[in-house]
C-alpha cells in the first residue's frame, strides 16, 4: 500500500517523507498550497480538523500530527530500513526525551523564525522584527545546550541515528538556507558535525529532490 | 523490591503534575524530590546534570535518566505494561497512534495557548507579576478555535483517542485543571456540551484527585 502524504513541499510532511524513505516505505506525494490557504478547504479539515499539514492516508486509515506519524510507521516497520527507535525501552525512552525537546525547545524559536523570515510577506502577516530577535537569542540558547549534549554524545539519544534526529532536519534546513541563519550552526562545533552527517544522508538528500523548498 | 522511580520537581508545576497522573494511574511507585524554584534550584549545577534546559520535571528509573513530561509519560507505559492502567497507552498499534495524534495535538495546539493562560491568570498574581492584557485575550480566542475542534471530536468519541481514557487526556489534566479552578476560565470547558462532560469525566478519576491533594499538601 502507498501512503499519501498531504503537503510534501513543506517542512513539516517532510518529517513524514524523510521517516517513509528512511524505513524503505513507498508514499505518494498529494499537493497541497497553504500559500493559497487551501488547508482551511472543508474538505481538508473533515480529514485534519486543526487545519495543519501533514496529514497521512495509508488505505482508509488516516493520521495526522508528523510525530504521531513517525512514531506510527517507525514502530509498524521495526525489522525494515533503519531502526529510528533504538533496541531497548531505555533506548526508546531517550528517542522521546530528545523528540519532545525538537517539539517543544526547538521547533517553536525556528518556526517562529520560518514564519516572520521566509513567509510573512507571502501570508499577508507583518514581519515582526522583536520576534525574529527573540527567537533567535532562544533558539542559540537551545544551541548551546545541544552543543554540550553532542560532544558526549555522536546523536541526540545515543550513538544512533533516530527520530529525535531526523525531526530536526526540514527546519534546521530553512535555518542554514533561506532564513539566513547558518551560522547558529556552523560557530558550533559538535553541532555542526552533528548537522553536516544527519543532512547527508541519502534519505535526506532524496527528499530534497523530490520536493523543493516551496520558496 | 524494585527501587521506586524518582521525579525531580514541585507539584504544583503542570509538567511534574502530569508525569504523577501517569505514574498514579500505572500504579507504579515512586518517590517525589523537591525542587524549590522560587531558590532557583532548578537553574543549579546539580540540577542542570539531570535536565540540561534547567525545567521540571527531571527522571530517573535506575540508571535511566530522562526528561520531558510527555516522554517520561511514555517510558512508563512502555516499561510497565502489565502494571495499573494497561490501556494507558493503548493495547493495539492502532489505539497507541490514536494517542499519540492527540498527545501531539495537546503538546501542539491546546498547551501553548492554556499555559501562557495559567501563567498570566494563575501564576503571575501570585507571583506579583504584572499581566498582559493582551496576550490574555489573543490565548483566549486560540484556545476557544481549539476546544471547538474538540467539542465536535468528542461528539464522536467517549475520550479523544477512543473509547477508553488515555495518555491523550491525562495529558490535559494539569493546564485544564488550573484553567478551571485557579484561572475562572471554566466556562471556556463548560460552554461546550461535549468538552464539559468530558472534563466532568477525567477530572473525577482517582489518580488526578491523588495529585492534586499532593498539590494542595505542597502549599
Amino acid at each position: 500500500m502507498v501512503v499519501k502524504v498531504y503537503g510534501p513541499v513543506f517542512a513539516s510532511p517532510k518529517r513524514v517523507l524523510v521517516c517513509l524513505v528512511e524505513k524503505e516505505i513507498e508514499f505518494e506525494g498529494v499537493p497541497l498550497d497553504l500559500l493559497k490557504g487551501e488547508h482551511k478547504d472543508p474538505e481538508f479539515l473533515k480529514l485534519q480538523p486543526f487545519g495543519t499539514v501533514p496529514v497521512t492516508q495509508d488505505g482508509d486509515y488516516v493520521l495526522y500530527e508528523s510525530r504521531a506519524i513517525l512514531r506510527y510507521y517507525a514502530e509498524k516497520y521495526k525489522s525494515q530500513g533503519t531502526d529510528l527507535l533504538g533496541k531497548t525501552v531505555e533506548e526508546r525512552g531517550q528517542v522521546e526525551n530528545w523528540l519532545e525537546v525538537e517539539a517543544h525547545n526547538f521547533n517553536p524559536h525556528v518556526f517562529n523564525l520560518t514564519l516572520h523570515v521566509m513567509f510573512s510577506s507571502k501570508l499577508g502577516i507583518p514581519r515582526d522584527e522583536n520576534v525574529i530577535k527573540e527567537s533567535e537569542e532562544k533558539l542559540g540558547r537551545v544551541l548551546d545546550i545541544y552543543e554540550e549534549r553532542l560532544s558526549k554524545s555522536k546523536y541526540l539519544a545515543g550513538d544512533f541515528f533516530s527520530l529525535a534526529d531526523l525531526s530536526h532536519l526540514p527546519f534546521t534546513q530553512y535555518l542554514v538556507g533561506p532564513i539566513g541563519k547558518e551560522y547558529m550552526i556552523t560557530s558550533r562545533k559538535h553541532v555542526n558535525a552533528w548537522w553536516n552527517d544527519i543532512s547527508s544522508r541519502p534519505s535526506w538528500q532524496k527528499v530534497l529532490q523530490l520536493y523543493p523548498a516551496p520558496l | 523490591m524494585a527501587t521506586p522511580v524518582k521525579v525531580h520537581g514541585p507539584p504544583l508545576s503542570t509538567a511534574v503534575s502530569r508525569v504523577l497522573a501517569c505514574l498514579i494511574e500505572k500504579d507504579v511507585p515512586f518517590q517525589l524530590i523537591p525542587v524549590n524554584m522560587a531558590k532557583g534550584e532548578h537553574k543549579s549545577p546539580d540540577f542542570l546534570k539531570i535536565q540540561p534546559f534547567g525545567q521540571v520535571p527531571a527522571f530517573q528509573d535506575e540508571a535511566t535518566s530522562l526528561f520531558e513530561s510527555r516522554a517520561i509519560c511514555r517510558y512508563i507505559c512502555e516499561k510497565y505494561p502489565e502494571k495499573g492502567n494497561k490501556g494507558l497507552y493503548g493495547t493495539n498499534p492502532l489505539a497507541k497512534a490514536s494517542i499519540d495524534q492527540w498527545v501531539e495535538a495537546e503538546g501542539q495546539s491546546f498547551n501553548p495557548p492554556s499555559s501562557v493562560l495559567v501563567f498570566q491568570l494563575a501564576f503571575a498574581p501570585r507571583m506579583k507579576l504584572k499581566q498582559d492584557q493582551s496576550l490574555i485575550s489573543q490565548n483566549e480566542a486560540k484556545l476557544e478555535k481549539v476546544l471547538d475542534v474538540y467539542d465536535k471530536r468528542l461528539g464522536e468519541s467517549r475520550f479523544l483517542a477512543g473509547d477508553d481514557f488515555s495518555l491523550a487526556d491525562l495529558s490535559h489534566l494539569p493546564n485544564a485543571h488550573y484553567l478551571v479552578n485557579a484561572a475562572e476560565r471554566g466556562e471556556l470547558f463548560t460552554s461546550k456540551k461535549n468538552v464539559e462532560r468530558w472534563w466532568g469525566e477525567i477530572s473525577s478519576r482517582d489518580s488526578w484527585k491523588k495529585v492534586v491533594d499532593m498539590q494542595k499538601q505542597s502549599t
